[in-house]
Formats: C-alpha cells, structure tokens, sequence
C-alpha cells in the first residue's frame, strides 16, 4: 500500500470545506462588482443564481428519489430473463 | 467536379477495410494516419456541391459542403483519431474497423446533400455500430446489440418510409429543409429522433453503449447521436416541438444518471442529457440558437470521449464498472482523475472549459427570444448537469470512500489518448475562437463577460453545495431503473407469451370442437347414407309404384283444377 495522500488526512478535507465556501461566499459577493445585463426581471434579484442552482439541484435530487422508489430494481433484474 | 476532392468518409470506410490485414507497428500507424488524413480531407473540402449523380430520376449529391456540414465531418474526423488512439492496445481485431466504419458513414451523412445518400450512411452507421457493439464479445454485449439494432431497423424503416413518401410528393430528393406538414415528414422526423436517443425510445442508449469493450463505448458515443442532431438541425430548425422533446431529454437524462450505479450507464444517461440541449436550440432555431447546438454538439463529442475515456480506463485497469465498488483511485491513477475532472467540468460548462463557450449559446438565444420558461429550465438543467455527470461521476468513481484499489494508470496510448483530449477541452475553453469560426453563422456572441463567469459560478458552485449536502441520500445501491426498454424486455415478453398461451386455447378448443363437428357429420352421413341409411336402403318395388302412382294423380289433380 502506498503511503497515504494528503487528501486522506481529515484536516486536509475540513480545509478543502472552508475554502469551499469561502469560494461560494466569493460568488455571491462578486455580484456587487460586476453589472448584470439580466433578460428576465427574476435574473437581477441578488444571488438569484446561487439560490436557484441550490434549489434547482435538491428539486431533483427529490424528484429522483421519488421516482426511483418506484421504479427502482435489484441490478439483477434482466440477468433472470437471460439465463 | 473538382478532381482533387476525397471523400473524407470513404478515406475512412476503405482505410477500415485494408486494417484486419495489417499487424504490428504498420496497424498502429494506419490505425492514426488514416483518421489523420480524413481529419486533412475534411478540413480543406471546399464549398458547393462537389459530386453528382443522376440516379433514376433523382440527383443524386454525395458530397456537398457548407459550414455546417464541414464542421461535423470535421468533429468526426477527429474524434476517430482520438478514439483510434485509446483503442490502439484493443485485442479484438474486429472493434477499430467496425469503428472506423461507423465513423466513415457518419461523415458520410454529415456531407449528404440528398435523402437517398443520408439513407444509405444511415444505414451503414447502424451496422457499423453494432459491429462495435459485438465485437465486446460477451453474451451481455451480443444480447443488447441485438435489442440496439432491432430499435435502429426500426428508425431506418421509418426513415425509409418517410423519404420515400417525400420524393413520391416532390419528386426531388435533396436534403433541404422540411416542414411538418405532410405524414412522410412526421416519419422522417421520427427516423431522426430515434437516433437522438429522444423518447419515448430513449432507453436504447442506455441499454446498449454500456456493453461496449472499454474502448468501443467512446466510438459509440460521438457519432450516432450526434448525427441526428446534424440532420435535425438540416432538416427541421426551428420545429417548436423539439425544444418541448430536448426539455424532457434534458431532465430525463439528469434523473435517471442520478440513480444509477453502473459508471458508464451515468455517462450514457448524461449523453442523453446533453443531446437534450443541442435538441432544445434546434428547436429555438435562431442563428444564436443553431450556432449553440452546433458548437455544443462539437465540445460535446471531446469532452464526453474524455469522461468514457477515463471510465475506460478505470474499466480497463480494474474490471470493475459499479460506483459502489469504486472509490479512491485517485491515489495510484492521477492521470486518468485529472483527466476525468477535466471532462467533468468541461461538461458543467465551468468557465475555461470548452461547454461554457459553447451550452450558454443556447441559453442566450432562449434569454434572447423571452423564452422564461425555457431559460428557467435551461438553468436549472446546467446546475443539474454539475450535479449528475459534473461532480457525481468523478466523485464516485475517483474519489469519495477508499475501495482500496491501487490499479496504475492505463498504458501510454490511453493516456495520451485522454490528454489530449483534456487540452482540447481547456484549449477551446480559453480561445474559443478558432471554433466559431467554423460555425455556420457569424457569431456575435461574446462568452467571456464578467456577468456570465459569475453567475455561472454562482449556479454551479451552488449545485456542488446541493451535492454534498445531500450526500446521504445519493448513496449508490445495486440497482437499476426501470427504463422504456422494460416494456420490450418484460412486457413483451410475458405479453407474447400470455398470448401464446391463448392461442394455445383457442386452438385446443377449435380442434375439439372440429372432433365434434366430425362426429356429428358421420353420424348423420351414416344415417343417411349407411348401410341401413334412409336413402341407402332397397326399397320393395310394390311401394315405388305407389309412390309413382301418387305422383300421377297429383299431376291428374293439378291439370284439372287448373
């Protein structure tokens, strides 16, 4: 086994998080700087983008779930058919 | 006729047929010159319809060329070399000329000028592909080509049926733009659509690219798709129905990758998904919108070979294609995560990667049309994306808990293969230029804007967020998702053999009741007939006298009163 990667040790990941949402803190605030040329009103509404892709992202994580509980089989569900 | 143009498709076709005999060095070195010299052949092919034909009644152009026909021979030109490249180290003799094959006849359609020569690649991609398929050689991969070429017959017989019925109406077979108005539209359309992997058939991509060997699955997934997208974009711009199909080919894609296990059944799903967007600007169908989907449909064929690539690799190193049973290769394969992430995020449309010149077209010409609706769910689609193909895949496969394997990076041919791939996703990515200047509009359209990288981080940043907060609910289990190929799988199976069953009755019952209908009928011939029958029987001749004797008083009788 070789030896292990700094991306192994939990300090190394916990600073990966805060930088993370240093990054996302950064997105939100870049907005102040920079002119949005929105097409629609709902774009110019502050951090919409952030908001929206978060939203959008657990809608259909959910939806997903709900489908998949009814839709969902053991992988072996066609190899029956086949032998 | 210009004497010194070459087919670059037939460069291919031909080039695939001298390959089974050649071995060694010399094999290697015709598998990367002759997409080469195709890629050469392409680039140079000047404007105009280059060859014709008088066949029958019809012209016949097998070779004619504008920007957007050039840009797609091109794309396919290319993405042979790179596949050939991943493949060189392919055992099966029979995968790279079936490949080679397949990629010809795309560039065949792509530089089609009428509907009997698209027919014909049509045709020919569809073996081409199943030969690919086969040439796996497993019974899974042999069992779902032969479901793949049943749904590809179908999609040609309709095709079929629809050109002909166009030229029986028109009497001109060129390609041009088609109206929905007539029944042969509506089935040429329906042709085109099969093979975008649209529904309600969509369960055919699936099903089938997933079988594939480690390297057949990259061929696979540039050229049928992608065509269709070309002749859709020939054929029907701006039918408002397809930006309502590319919608549900969109979401489509996103939540079935979302619930799969098998690494590269996520990329097939996200080829769905992607096929959705170019589908969606087909039907916006202004320049912008026509632009997005062409320059989408090329940044899309690299990064997805990239990400089957590493999947490939990941296959190919490990024998191993479940997420559940993957995890933490990126301690020993740091060529093939680097690579992979690169494809990830070129498919996200994160910024200095090539899908974020060329996705947010599409959405700027919904923002342009006041299309809210279907700029709404374009962004909602972009963050979905991130979420299923852009951190799901990697994470999975790369990363997330140990598996404890320490497979190597795959062999030299297959790394290179991936980085230069990579490059070109990052290289299109920072100087999109030289890629608009192929595509068929001019394009005013500036990628790079201060506004866009930002809410473009924002969406995507956000979706990440949305992914390791829901963690716990993506955990992998070994399951499938039941798909529309159920219904020709299970359904018609069990439908087929319900139906049997009642034949089987209804026969059983025909029969016993014919035993019966015959029983009765010798009874009564016997009766009637028989030794002792009615009709059979001697009759004494002093009866047959009164019998004529009553006959004549009859008469007698009649005449009298008449």
């Amino acid at each position: 086994m070789s030896r292990p990667h700094w991306l192994d040790e939990p300090r190394h990941v916990r600073l990966l998080w805060r930088l993370f949402l240093v990054a996302l803190a950064l997105t939100v605030l870049a907005e102040l700087t920079v002119i949005l040329h929105p097409h629609f009103r709902i774009e110019a509404l502050f951090g919409f983008h952030a908001l929206y892709g978060f939203l959008a992202c657990l809608a259909m994580i959910v939806v997903a779930k709900a489908l998949g509980m009814l839709l969902k089989r053991s992988d072996r569900y066609y190899e029956a058919d086949d032998e | 006729m210009n004497e010194w143009t070459v087919h670059p498709g037939w460069v291919l076709i031909v080039g695939a047929l001298l390959l089974p005999w050649l071995r060694g060095s010399a094999r290697s070195l015709a598998v990367l010159s002759i997409p080469a010299v195709a890629l050469g052949c392409a680039w140079f092919l000047p404007d105009g319809a280059l060859w014709q034909a008088q066949f029958l009644d019809y012209t016949i152009a097998p070779l004619v060329v504008d920007d957007l026909s050039r840009l797609f021979a091109i794309i396919f030109c290319l993405m042979a070399l790179g596949g050939g490249l991943f493949a060189l180290r392919q055992e099966s003799r029979l995968e790279m000329p079936a490949a080679f094959v397949y990629a010809g006849s795309a560039v065949g359609v792509a530089l089609a000028g009428d509907l009997v020569t698209v027919f014909v690649y049509w045709e020919l991609m569809a073996i081409g592909s199943t030969l690919v398929l086969w040439s796996a050689s497993t019974p899974r991969s042999y069992r779902a080509s032969l479901r793949y070429l049943m749904i590809h017959l179908l999609g040609g017989v309709l095709l079929f049926a629809g050109i002909a019925g166009h030229v029986a109406q028109t009497g001109d077979a060129a390609f041009a733009r088609l109206a929905l108005d007539t029944p042969a539209h509506w089935l040429i359309l329906s042709g085109f659509l099969i093979n975008a992997g649209a529904p309600p058939l969509s369960a055919w991509l699936p099903d089938a690219y997933p079988e594939a060997s480690w390297s057949g699955t990259v061929f696979l997934s540039a050229f049928t798709t992608k065509t269709a997208v070309y002749v859709l974009m020939r054929g029907f711009p701006g039918a408002e129905l397809l930006v309502w199909v590319g919608l549900f080919m969109i979401f489509y894609g996103i939540i079935y990758a979302l619930l799969e296990n098998d690494m590269r059944r996520i990329l097939a799903y996200s080829i769905v998904n992607q096929v959705g967007f170019m589908v969606t600007g087909i039907g916006i169908g202004t320049e912008m919108a026509l632009n997005g989907a062409a320059a989408h449909a090329f940044t899309h064929i690299i990064y997805k070979a990239l990400l089957l690539m590493s999947a490939g690799s990941v296959l190919y190193m490990t024998g191993r294609r479940k997420c559940s049973e993957l995890g933490g290769l990126f301690h020993s394969m740091p060529v093939a995560t680097i690579c992979g992430t690169i494809g990830a995020l070129a498919i996200s449309s994160f910024p200095l990667t090539s899908g974020f010149v060329s996705k947010s077209m599409i959405s700027q010409a919904a923002g342009d049309g006041h299309l809210l609706a279907v700029w709404m769910l374009l962004a909602a689609a972009s963050a979905g994306v991130f979420l299923h193909a852009g951190i799901k895949f990697p994470w999975f496969v790369f990363f997330q808990k140990d598996s404890g394997l320490r497979p190597d990076d795959p062999p030299a041919s297959m790394r290179c293969a991936m980085i230069l791939f990579a490059f070109l996703c990052v290289a299109l990515g920072v100087w999109p230029q030289p890629l608009y200047d192929l595509l068929p509009y001019p394009v005013h359209y500036v990628p790079y804007t201060a506004a866009h990288v930002v809410t473009q981080l924002q969406l995507l940043l956000f979706s990440g967020l949305a992914f390791f907060v829901m963690l716990p609910y993506l955990r992998r289990t070994l399951t499938i998702t039941l798909d529309s190929d159920w219904l020709y799988r299970r359904v018609g199976p069990v439908l087929i053999g319900k139906l049997g069953g009642v034949l089987e009755a209804l026969l059983a019952g025909a029969a016993s009741a014919g035993e019966r209908l015959r029983h009765v009928g010798k009874r009564a011939l016997e009766h009637l007939h028989g030794t002792e029958g009615v009709l059979a029987r001697t009759w004494a001749t002093g009866s047959m006298a009164f019998g004529i004797m009553l006959m004549l008083l009859a008469f007698l009788l009649s005449y009298y009163l008449a």
